[in-house]
């Protein structure tokens, strides 16, 4: 049974898909974290400049880096719940939901 | 302004009493939930997504980090903004990375994880290493800033504080296991988000519920420059190196890892990773909003004069807008903050010591549930005691490193084992006991050396090692330790596993 779903294809695709999400968020949070920290190492100008009366435009873009890492998650859960756990649900009934 | 801040007030008395009462009934209730190993280090996987995220979120929010942040923001503007980022972007990493492989392949530790397909001795000695000293770094800090937070807020002598926090804590652990800790991080978790959102609510009606308003009144205080980026990052590899620490240290923190385990699915487990970052992200949002209202309504003069490091700008704006009372409100969450943390915390250090060294490495594998709930409880008993004496040893000494400190271990030794044991095939129970290893002595070492270490606390002029976290140089040492030494060492039967092992990993058929 078990080399049977090791070699089947929908249990490849499985590992594959999930791998590269993981992998294309991971990436992104990464840059848009780190690219963050360089924006304030090398251009504090660009985030010191005012954007609308006393805020500058560094504001919102720290906040931003707060909620989008929040939306990554979200769109790795979403991800998940539509396509992951469906295919895993396949799998689970086809060797008899051992 | 006149502030009754420092002395015991009425109303903080009374709310934290209220809080010991109830976090006690809850105890007495899990107490009779608590026999199994199940029950007691993972809450019978009766926790939801849901109730999981705001625990985590319970786990995550220290009172250091509220009081400090908002501190921070309070007295340098926009760099405290920075800083905070970086406290969150962690969570990403253990939602994409860790948590669901965690919660398929193991137990009660991540140990049980690492240790999967390699030898069980070498792996469950080292990965429980690795997470005590996590542990113990982390618990120092808290306790410490325990103490003086609490002599701050209530006047009450740093000794007596420990102790109270102390015995509540083992008292939590020791009798309500995981099922109370967890609802004392929940019910501590919502007592900080709504005191929190209180908070800002006050500060924003004061400026009309316009943030322009808010900053506009700060810059005419304190020049534009409180809305810029300040000296926090002067030297960009120093912020990486940091950076590198936050993020996946959060990854490999020991007390957040074990909560994945409360939760009956990985589904749930990654359910909880979404709320918990959501809690997290408003949170830090929330007190950078405090900071600006406390530097606004209290200004600096006041908050340096009470305390220099800025901690107790938040409950002055509490005093400040919502008097006495509040300020007793907030005092007594900052309070509860304290002893949900360092509870988790010691529930983690006891798990890897009755769960990796007792039943995995002296019993080699071989005990029975009663046994290791009652090496469970004891561990627990030793490790708040020494929690409690280390917090009174460390008394007035600067362990603020020790957080860094923490992070970086949790970054360097305990998560590129997990890390690659998960997802490489041809990773060895030796390259794993080096990565380890290597990460963990990299961390203590190098932080020694660096500027945070050598030259403040030891006065020596010049430091040895230039950064101030050591975070870039442990962890990637800790990565190629682990690939080389798993290169030279093949280990055929670890191989054969990692098929099976997928399985679970990805399907959860298996997993407990």
């Amino acid at each position: 049974m078990k080399e049977e779903l090791l070699k089947s294809s929908l249990f490849k695709e499985i590992v594959r898909s999930k791998n590269s999400i993981s992998l294309i968020l991971t990436v992104l949070e990464l840059i848009i974290y780190f690219g963050f920290v360089l924006l304030v190492a090398y251009n504090k100008e660009f985030l010191g400049e005012k954007l609308y009366g006393s805020v500058t435009v560094g504001i919102p873009i720290g906040i931003g880096v707060i909620i989008l890492s929040w939306l990554l998650t979200g769109i790795y859960v979403l991800w998940s719940n539509k396509v992951y756990d469906e295919k895993v649900s396949k799998i689970r009934e086809k060797i008899g939901g051992e | 302004m006149q502030t009754v801040l420092g002395q015991p007030t009425l109303t903080g008395i009374f709310f934290f009493l209220l809080f010991v009462a109830a976090t006690l009934y809850i105890t007495y209730w899990a107490a009779k939930r608590t026999r199994t190993t199940a029950e007691f280090y993972a809450a019978g996987r009766s926790i939801t997504g849901l109730q999981n995220g705001l625990a985590l979120a319970g786990d995550y929010m220290s009172a250091a980090s509220f009081l400090g942040i908002a501190g921070l923001v309070s007295l340098k503007g926009y760099d405290g903004l920075i800083y905070a980022v970086g406290w969150l972007v962690g969570w990403p990493i253990v939602m994409f990375l860790i948590a669901e492989p965690l919660r398929n392949l193991g137990k009660y530790t991540f140990a049980d994880v690492v240790a999967y397909r390699l030898r069980q001795r070498p792996i469950r000695t080292a990965a429980a290493t690795g997470a005590l000293i996590t542990v113990l770094f982390y618990l120092i800090a808290q306790m410490v800033g325990a103490g003086s937070l609490i002599k701050l807020m209530f006047g009450l002598p740093y000794e007596l504080a420990i102790i109270i926090v102390g015995c509540l804590m083992i008292a939590y652990v020791l009798f309500g296991g995981m099922l109370a800790t967890t609802w004392v991080q929940i019910i501590k978790a919502c007592l900080l988000l709504g005191g929190a959102t209180i908070l800002v609510f006050l500060t924003l009606y004061q400026f009309g519920f316009n943030y322009v308003e808010l900053f506009s009144n700060v810059t005419s205080k304190y020049g534009d420059k409180f809305v810029q980026p300040g000296g926090l990052i002067k030297n960009p590899i120093d912020a990486i190196s940091l950076g590198i620490a936050l993020m996946f240290g959060t990854a490999g923190l020991p007390h957040i890892l074990m909560r994945f385990y409360t939760v009956p699915d990985a589904k749930e487990a990654r359910k909880s990773v979404f709320y918990a970052t959501g809690f997290i992200g408003y949170f830090y949002i929330l007190t950078f909003t405090i900071g600006f209202g406390a530097a606004a309504l209290v200004g600096h003069e006041i908050i340096s004069k009470i305390d220099k490091g800025g901690n107790m700008a938040a409950p002055l704006l509490a005093e400040a807008l919502g008097g006495e009372i509040f300020l007793g409100f907030l005092a007594a969450v900052a309070f509860a903050t304290i002893l949900a943390v360092v509870a988790g915390l010691t529930l983690a250090g006891a798990s890897a010591v009755s769960h990796d060294i007792y039943v995995g490495v002296v019993k080699r594998g071989r005990a029975d549930e009663k046994q290791e709930v009652k090496a469970a409880k004891i561990a627990t008993l030793c490790l708040g005691l020494l929690a409690i004496i280390l917090g009174i040893v460390f008394k007035g000494q600067n362990v603020a490193f020790m957080v860094g400190l923490a992070f970086a271990v949790a970054a360097s030794a305990n998560f590129p084992a997990l890390f690659m044991s998960i997802f490489w095939k041809k990773f060895t129970t030796q390259g794993a006991v080096w990565s380890i290893y290597t990460g963990l002595l990299l961390s203590v070492i190098l932080i020694i050396l660096s500027p945070t270490v050598w030259v403040d606390i030891l006065k020596n002029a010049q430091p040895i090692f230039p950064l101030k976290n050591p975070g870039i140089v442990s962890f990637f040492g800790s990565f190629i330790a682990g690939i080389v030494v798993s290169w030279l060492t093949k280990e055929k039967e670890a191989e054969e596993k990692f098929e099976t092992e997928k399985i679970r990993s990805y399907i959860g058929i298996g997993a407990e």
